[in-house]
């Protein structure tokens, strides 16, 4: 079922919380190296979808692979294949730049070589050498981004998981990310990614949009508008979620 | 192992950055060490005290050398008339006033009664009550030098012996007090919020999709805390041999072995508190009001257990200080070993087993 050419593959995948389904048998497929834009208002279901892809929430029924690994046995080799970042960027204030890296590589088992190697190559490419001992909390936001995504895929994992990464952050810092994820995607990493920004959307090779626990639409950006007659994808997501009978939490 | 190491490394980190908390971890029981030490004592020195002498005769003098000769007592004050008692006591300037009647030796010799008056300031019961017992006992001590003299009919004479603790001193009691107390606080308070801070942070989420498994992470928190537990063991040790002159009379081993238990055990508490909780002030109210408070109250350590009304005696037996405190009594005062304490120690085990299983539970609960 799940091709060679297939990161992440879900079928009929539901989870419910006693009555309460938030996800309702959504069913997509994410292929290699795409960058997968996964949207939908507060309270659809989005973060509940990607805590079971990422093996932190065991599905009640349907099926699902992420790189090639089943969601229901192998969270395991799930967890050693991708990458997660969120909106809250996930580094410890108080340690040094160093530091968070040499940990966070450290918890995924990467040797001590590797670590060192490739710490160097980031710091050179994030133009980080001078703050390499410096405490995080002293970086500007943008850098703190940068530096978070960067250690989200520190251990080059084959899909990294992206949680609204940029809310807080001003347009053009938003565009460098932007920048740092399209690189990533053309070195093969597959981007699975949620945001609240439209325009953010139309950057992503597909978009699907989530309203009440489903996948009402999947698509590329540009076919999204020309099915639902929009000039924008903000005017694509109006229109579906305002059908939405959840009010957002 | 790698993950494990770089992950206590982490922790080390964070300790080392936060050097005022470091400083309170490490300096606190030092610190309480010397205040319950040398500021805090239930034993009275050199109280001021006035005589009153209205006969002025061979055994009043006697007792007043005895008096101020005690450490206990300064005689600082000679009192005319019962006005002046009055006037010394509403200054502060005494503690207790001595009055003999007239006719004192008089009285002594002929009917072999007389009387004597102790006026105490009681406002602090305590200080009074302990001020007149060893104003007694000097007195009565004068009372047997003399009737060695002339042989009474029948005496009973109580000789008392107080054991393990022969000077009275207030640090047998607090040291192990004051242990448990230290343990408590850096531990379960310290895991509880590092915990939960990196539920805060979200960090927590981050360590959670790795592969590192949630056992690990947890006992990844606990080896700094428990590294620095086994410093404030020592540190009390060495401070109460050494500053205090409170010996080691049981197994050092032994009472390290009940230490690392009690750490552990405080630990898991903790971590339990951490599970329960997603701020981390309501952690550490929860580890506050649900552990310091008991371990204060109910450990036997400031508040005799056997006095307290029975629901409360039996509300104690759940405090994991209470057992720690007597089992480091048992070993370090009276110097038993293992034999005496080993259903306190299974006791203990128990409660740590206990809170790690639910702790651990919880922590899988929440992952799913």
């Amino acid at each position: 079922m799940t091709t060679n050419n297939t990161a992440i593959q879900a079928e009929a995948l539901t989870k419910r919380f006693g009555d309460f389904t938030a996800v309702d048998a959504i069913s997509f497929e994410v292929k290699k190296g795409e960058i997968f834009g996964f949207l939908g208002a507060n309270g659809a279901g989005k973060t509940t979808a990607m805590r079971m892809l990422c093996g932190l929430s065991i599905p009640t029924s349907g099926k699902a692979s992420v790189a090639g690994f089943d969601v229901y046995k192998q969270t395991e080799q799930i967890k050693r294949s991708i990458g997660y970042m969120s909106q809250k960027f996930s580094l410890y204030e108080d340690l040094t730049v160093r530091e968070n890296i040499r940990f966070y590589a450290g918890i995924y088992g990467k040797s001590d070589a590797f670590i060192k190697e490739k710490t160097a190559f980031l710091l050179r490419e994030l133009h980080l050498e001078g703050e390499a001992n410096k405490l995080v909390r002293s970086l500007p936001l943008g850098w703190k981004q940068k530096l978070a995504f960067s250690v989200a895929i520190f251990h080059e994992p084959e899909i990294v998981f992206l949680d609204e990464p940029t809310g807080g952050v001003d347009p053009v810092t938003r565009r460098e990310f932007w920048n740092m994820i399209y690189k990533a995607a053309e070195s093969g990493i597959t981007i699975f990614v949620t945001t609240h920004y439209m325009d953010e959307a139309e950057y992503c090779n597909r978009v699907s949009i989530m309203v009440d626990g489903r996948i009402d639409a999947l698509d590329t950006p540009a076919q999204l508008k020309k099915t639902f007659e929009a000039r924008s994808m903000d005017e694509v997501f109006l229109k579906l979620a305002r059908k939405a009978k959840r009010s957002g939490d | 192992m790698k993950q494990f190491i770089s992950f206590v490394k982490k922790e080390f980190h964070h300790i080392w950055r936060d050097k005022r908390t470091l400083f309170i971890l490490l300096g606190m029981p030092i610190m309480q060490i010397l205040i319950f030490g040398f500021a805090l004592t239930n034993e009275v020195k050199n109280s001021q005290i006035a005589i009153f002498d209205q006969s002025n005769d061979a055994a009043t003098q006697a007792l007043r050398t005895e008096l101020d000769a005690s450490r206990y007592f300064d005689v600082v004050q000679d009192i005319h008339s019962y006005p002046e008692i009055e006037a010394a006591f509403k200054k502060g300037a005494i503690k207790l006033a001595v009055i003999f009647p007239e006719n004192f030796a008089n009285d002594l010799d002929h009917f072999n009664t007389a009387q004597v008056q102790l006026i105490a300031d009681a406002s602090d019961p305590n200080v009074a009550n302990t001020l007149t017992n060893y104003a007694t006992s000097i007195i009565l001590d004068y009372q047997d030098r003399i009737t060695n003299n002339r042989r009474l009919p029948y005496t009973i004479k109580a000789e008392m012996r107080m054991l393990y603790n022969p000077q009275l001193k207030g640090a047998y009691s607090f040291v192990p007090g004051v242990m448990a107390m230290v343990l408590m606080l850096v531990c379960t308070l310290m895991t509880a919020i590092t915990i939960v801070r990196e539920k805060e942070l979200g960090t927590m989420e981050i360590m959670l999709v790795s592969p590192m498994r949630p056992f690990k992470i947890v006992a990844a928190k606990a080896v700094p805390y428990l590294l620095l537990s086994i410093v404030n063991i020592t540190s009390i040790l060495l401070l109460s041999v050494f500053v205090l002159d409170v010996p080691i009379n049981g197994s050092l081993l032994l009472l390290i072995f009940e230490g690392i238990l009690f750490t552990l055990t405080c630990l898991a508490f903790g971590l339990l508190i951490s599970t329960k909780t997603d701020s981390q002030q309501t952690a550490m109210f929860i580890a506050l009001t649900g552990m310091f408070l008991p371990t204060i109250m109910l450990s036997g350590f400031m508040f005799p257990i056997e006095n307290m009304p029975l629901p409360l005696r039996v509300i104690s037996n759940i405090v994991p200080a209470k057992w720690f405190y007597y089992i480091v009594k048992e070993v370090m005062i009276k110097g038993l070993g293992i034999g005496a304490v080993w259903k306190e120690t299974l006791i203990l085990t128990g409660m740590l087993l206990f809170l790690l299983v639910l702790s651990i539970r919880n922590f899988k609960i929440r992952l799913a």
